[in-house]
């Protein structure tokens, strides 16, 4: 049999093959099905009422109410209303209501395991792949497909290993790698092709920052963004209260020595703190590299931003110091029990007392959908995308950074390298 | 098969985003609401001034960003007969087809000049300018251009549906 690929090994198995050839198209048999409040119920109810049938398999079935929580208008009560009121009907097992980001509670509850095949009803979905599942974001018409035949069509994408040697220093961030990707590769780089992460940097990673790579795929154009699992993924799925996650089979989800990959290798050892200039992730360049650069406003948040790990970043740079007069820092955790951990941990205390406002813990500003970013300022947000308008405010300037820079860019008003903070 | 037609173009540039289809501020409200605002932020007239059967002609990478397929429906229920351009971002790409919106992936596409008359051959694969210059297009898969043809994927399950080749599940648990 010819060598394969992670992302072919993947596809095989949800298309009941021994092997995939690139280019062929396949109907895979679908093991998750996420979505939330926007993509989700408002838009499917209705559907599949017009189509007279149901859920192929609400086991499969997992629901998340991120994007219009907490329920700032009348319209965002009605659709969140919707999707509590479907969720009922259903019976569906697997509901998240006001918890936190799709993309992080769904793999803190061991929903996404390696070898399985999911789709998402966001664009974001990729993030999936950090656990060596074939997972990729889908719009709401493809999920009725899904949710009604329990399958999809998918063409055999080609492997772009993005192979990172050496180890991130203090300071740095898997943002940082992903923006200098986007930076080199265009928003449209990976040609809706397979990239996986690898090489010694990426198997140093934890399980939080291998999400932050693989969602950013998205921005990277590739339908999606895979690291083959190991220990530290097996670690974190039993942490996660996945039975038996110890015994999960590794040694198949990788991609074979001799396979045949486009390979693109870059020095996690040399990498700067990165930062996307207005108005494309694709504006990525070192952080030494901006001219002095005002900052009126600091987000963290997404789920992108704001896990467990991004909150500790920005608390060891803010720690015993005060945002500086005239910036206001905006923390929206990724997830409710990262919220709780980082309070256990001090990390939430660290926040406040250096003036950061705690927001909701929902997609909140990143989306766009209910905007706190300030008009006509500039803003530094440790999202995925800063296109024109994009978090709710016409005429602001948002530049894209890790949770250590954004922190930096909050003490000293103006774009900052962390690592001068945190020397 | 389908017989050439004729179409008059409206020019937008690069990295069109899904936000500037379908902005974020409006995404609470029904497709008619989302529609009125699209590309607002590009060409303020479009919405109100496009007229059914008209093409957008874009630049590289069309369609990056969100999920949200109402950045296609919103130029489907505009009547916008095909969206134009060098690539498209792979997630835009199967919405729109679910959709029922037809995209042309056509290298040359920037040499399409604004409010020109343009001629679709899909069967020989072609996009002809006024001119007579003829730009090649990418194959489109038959399963996609039959999904268009149909009106987009939920007409297919109704119809797989009815002939009884897609189980129905009970509709309440």
């Amino acid at each position: 049999m010819s060598k394969q690929t992670l992302a072919q090994k993947l596809l095989a198995a949800a298309s009941g093959r021994a092997a995939v050839q690139v280019g062929e198209i396949l109907t895979c048999r679908v093991d998750l099905a996420m979505f939330h409040d926007s993509s989700g119920p408002r838009r499917l109810a209705p559907m599949l009422e017009a189509l007279g049938t149901g859920l192929w398999d609400r086991d499969k079935v997992v629901l998340v109410m991120d994007h219009y929580v907490p329920e700032a208008d009348d319209e965002s009560r009605r659709i969140v209303r919707i999707a509590r009121d479907w969720a009922r009907e259903q019976a569906l097992p697997h509901v998240y209501d006001s918890m936190g980001i799709c993309h992080v509670v769904v793999p803190e509850h061991g929903h996404i395991r390696p070898g399985m095949f999911c789709v998402g009803g966001d664009s974001h979905s990729p993030t999936g792949g950090a656990f060596g599942a074939y997972m990729f974001g889908i719009g709401s018409t493809e999920m009725l497909g899904v949710v009604a035949s329990g399958e999809i069509w998918v063409q055999v994408p080609q492997t772009l290993a993005m192979r990172w040697d050496g180890r991130l220093r203090a300071g740095v961030t898997a943002k940082d790698m992903a923006l200098a990707m986007i930076g080199r590769f265009g928003m449209n780089g990976g040609r809706y092709q397979a990239v996986e992460f690898c090489g010694e940097a990426v198997r140093a990673l934890s399980m939080q920052e291998r999400m932050t790579l693989s969602n950013m795929s998205a921005e990277l154009g590739s339908q999606v963004g895979l690291v083959a699992p190991d220990q530290t993924t097996l670690d974190y799925l039993h942490a996660a209260g996945v039975a038996g996650a110890r015994e999960l089979e590794l040694a198949h989800w990788r991609t074979d020595a001799d396979a045949e990959v486009e390979l693109h290798a870059f020095d996690a050892d040399t990498l700067a703190p990165q930062v996307a200039a207005p108005h494309s992730p694709a504006n990525a360049a070192p952080v030494g590299d901006y001219p002095p650069t005002p900052i009126q406003a600091g987000y963290i948040g997404a789920c992108t931003g704001a896990k467990l790990e991004d909150l500790r970043a920005a608390a060891e740079v803010l720690k015993g110091r005060r945002v500086a007069g005239g910036v206001t820092l905006m923390v929206a955790p990724a997830s409710r029990r990262d919220q709780r951990q980082a309070q256990e941990e001090g990390v939430m205390d660290v926040l406040v007392q250096a003036g950061a406002q705690v927001l909701p813990t929902s997609c909140g500003a990143c989306s766009g959908y209910g905007g706190s970013i300030p008009e006509g300022a500039n803003v530094i947000s440790t999202t995925a995308r800063n296109f024109k308008g994009r978090m709710g405010s016409e005429t602001a300037q948002v530049y894209l950074a890790s949770p250590y820079s954004v922190a930096a860019a909050a003490l000293t008003a103006r774009i900052t390298d962390p690592r001068e903070v945190l020397a | 098969m389908s017989a050439p037609t004729q179409h008059r173009a409206w020019r937008v540039g690069a990295d069109v985003d899904t936000d500037q289809l379908a902005p974020g501020a409006y995404m609470k409200f029904g497709i008619e609401e989302i529609a009125r605002h699209c590309l607002q932020g590009v060409r303020p007239e479009f919405a109100a001034e496009v007229r059914p059967g008209d093409v957008l002609v874009a630049g590289a990478n069309f369609g990056i960003g969100s999920s949200r397929e109402q950045a296609a429906a919103a130029l489907v229920h505009l009547g916008l007969a095909a969206v134009i351009a060098p690539n498209f971002n792979g997630l835009y790409f199967r919405n729109a087809f679910n959709v029922g919106l037809l995209l042309i992936t056509c290298e040359r596409a920037g040499e399409i000049a604004e409010g020109e008359a343009v001629t679709l051959d899909l069967e020989r694969r072609l996009v002809l300018r006024a001119s007579g210059d003829a730009l090649p297009c990418a194959e489109v898969p038959g399963f996609l251009l039959d999904m268009v043809r149909a009106g987009g994927l939920m007409n297919l399950l109704k119809r797989r549906l009815a002939e009884g080749s897609l189980p129905r599940h009970p509709m309440r648990a």
